[in-house]
């Protein structure tokens, strides 16, 4: 495999990002946004102390985001740890709800490859529809695209038939040029979706990882024909940024993206403040969380 | 035109004060603030629906840890007003003689205000001492109430007195723990604008208290929906359409509405405004002010026969 290295001019992307979020959505063309941004989210817990009560309590969000409006969509999805997912699975099994699970040692990837596939396996036996794997930042920071690239690849295999979304972790990347890196190396080596964080490193999820990554899935999508989809996880909390996100994804790889099996939002208090912009549109009163719970 | 003359108008466009900063209103709209005798003051911001929007969103960001800073802590902050105003009170006296205020008057009205905030600055440490309890009951259990804050506070000042209106609502409002979001009055509305920057310097968090300016008609509405605002504070000289608006759209999230006696009309400062201000500087101590912006909350801690 021959990686190439693209430029990325900072300040080009950086203003283009600056013009994407000058768009204005308002009124119906917001509700739409809103009802996709829903309806393209995966619900994310990812806690040392998620409790069984905790990924309950999620998926019946997930399912019954608010019970108060008719016409509010369920999400795409749930993201749990492995150990969670047959729960998640169990309480999903009638809805069109797919459970995603972290997997390769999350969020580090700090482990053998042997466990990570391990890790994998597990997941996927467990009922996972979805696995987001980390790859190993330290191997390609320091050159070792190969190890990247065929860690990739066995942890494709061993999802089977689960869907497989890359975590690049571009806090740690350091620069946009290795976020373009990383996102060609991930989608050569047979990612389906490619994701920017873990959302346990800071900065997470921004507009111009997002959209270098999203021009990584324009690029392939020409060589190859592949379509590829993408996850911005971490740090997306309200609505406003979802919408620009959306915004970007339309001017960047067209309608065709705009659906929840090529666009994903990770993220956990996004939920309540869409469903707040919702509840606001339909009543005109701004809202208080106070009435919107707290998984 | 003498070196005088030529030094001293600087005309300023006031900003609103939201998040411990200056933003100019969303809308891009001012008005014209005019003295007495008809010379240009000053351009206020005319605020809108979005301007209440991110007050109330900075407001509740605030008001936690407002609410759980020590009550020791609480009332230095709010002495730290008053030495600060007391320090530019001479700026304060000049802006209410030049919308019409007599001379005495207007030192009355600093007075009176610096007055308050000292004595609600001691209030601090006083709510739970004299206003908690602790409670007889018939079984095993040590049961004690203590006040805690209702939460966003949205208060419309009176037109007039126009500084010593606006604090009479805010300074209980700060002894209880909320975050407060002032309307300020619409024809006087340069002391608070004012005011805003002895605020900005005097420690108060950002957020704790926020300032808007407009007209009441246009913003009234946008603050009794609101689901995130926890307690409305009003006038009785506010129209009588402007309290009916209140009165029913508080039902919304059950918005405590209270009517607090802390004005009086322009007219009237300018007519009798001595004894209207030493009036309003005593009801204004009215402690039990406190306690309608805030909640009780009582606990039963079970203890051995």
């Amino acid at each position: 495999m021959i990686l190439d290295r693209i430029p990325i001019d900072a300040i080009g992307v950086q203003e283009r990002v600056d013009r994407i979020c000058s768009r204005s959505i308002k009124k119906e063309s917001k509700l739409q946004a809103l009802d996709l941004a829903l309806r393209m989210m995966d619900l994310t817990t990812l806690e040392g102390s998620d409790s069984a009560g905790k990924v309950r309590q999620l998926c019946n969000k997930a399912m019954h985001p608010y019970t108060e409006l008719p016409n509010i969509p369920s999400v795409a999805a749930v993201c749990v740890y492995p150990n969670r997912v047959k729960l998640a699975k169990e309480i999903l099994k009638d809805s069109a709800i797919n459970v995603a699970s972290v997997a390769t040692a999350f969020p580090s990837g700090m482990s053998s490859l042997e466990i990570k596939l391990d890790d994998v396996r597990y997941a996927v036996q467990e009922g996972a529809d979805e696995i987001d794997m980390v790859i190993s930042r330290g191997a390609f920071l320091s050159g070792d695209y190969a190890l990247v690239y065929d860690e990739i690849a066995q942890i494709k295999e061993a999802c089977a038939h689960a869907h497989l979304k890359v975590i690049l972790e571009t806090g740690e990347l350091g620069s946009l040029e290795h976020v373009r890196m990383a996102s060609d190396l991930a989608m050569e080596a047979g990612a389906d979706f490619i994701k920017t964080s873990t959302g346990k490193i800071q900065p997470a999820a921004t507009m111009p990882v997002v959209l270098v990554m999203l021009q990584a899935i324009r690029d392939f999508h020409h060589k190859t024909g592949k379509t590829i989809g993408m996850k911005p996880a971490g740090g997306i909390r309200t609505s406003k940024q979802a919408i620009q996100y959306l915004v970007m994804v339309k001017e960047i790889l067209g309608e065709k993206w705009l659906t929840p099996d090529l666009f994903r939002f990770g993220a956990s208090s996004l939920a309540n403040d869409v469903l707040m912009q919702w509840v606001k549109e339909k009543t005109g009163r701004y809202q208080s969380l106070n009435y919107f719970s707290n998984d | 035109m003498s070196r005088e003359q030529e030094l001293l108008i600087i005309p300023k466009t006031y900003k609103n004060y939201v998040g411990g900063a200056f933003p100019r209103t969303e809308s891009g709209r001012y008005y014209k603030l005019n003295s007495v005798d008809g010379k240009h003051l000053a351009n206020v911001c005319l605020s809108t629906r979005k301007d209440i929007r991110n007050a109330v969103q900075v407001a509740r960001k605030a008001q936690a840890s407002w609410q759980n800073r020590t009550a020791y802590n609480q009332g230095q902050i709010i002495y730290r007003i008053a030495e600060i105003l007391s320090g530019r009170r001479h700026q304060f006296e000049a802006e209410l003689e030049s919308l019409g205020y007599s001379k005495e008057v207007a030192q009355l009205e600093l007075e009176s205000a610096i007055d308050l905030i000292v004595y609600f600055a001691g209030w601090t440490d006083k709510v739970q001492q004299v206003f908690g309890a602790v409670n007889p009951v018939a079984s095993h259990h040590f049961n004690f109430s203590r006040q805690e804050a209702v939460g966003v506070v949205g208060m419309l000042a009176p037109e007039a007195p126009a500084l010593l209106g606006a604090l009479a609502m805010l300074l209980p409002n700060m002894v209880a723990g909320n975050s407060s979001i002032i309307i300020a009055s619409e024809k006087l509305a340069l002391p608070l604008c004012t005011f805003a920057e002895v605020l900005e310097t005097s420690d108060v968090p950002a957020g704790v208290v926020n300032i808007l300016t407009g007209k009441k008609e246009e913003l009234v509405g946008h603050f009794v929906s609101h689901m995130d605002v926890d307690a409305l504070i009003a006038d009785p000289t506010l129209s009588f359409e402007l309290r009916k608006e209140l009165e029913v759209g508080s039902t919304s999230n059950l918005k405590r509405l209270h009517f607090w006696a802390t004005g009086c009309t322009v007219d009237e400062i300018h007519s009798t405004g001595k004894s209207v201000i030493e009036n309003m500087a005593k009801s204004a101590k009215d402690p039990y002010r406190i306690l309608d912006v805030q909640e009780v909350k009582t606990t039963w801690h079970p203890i051995s026969e």
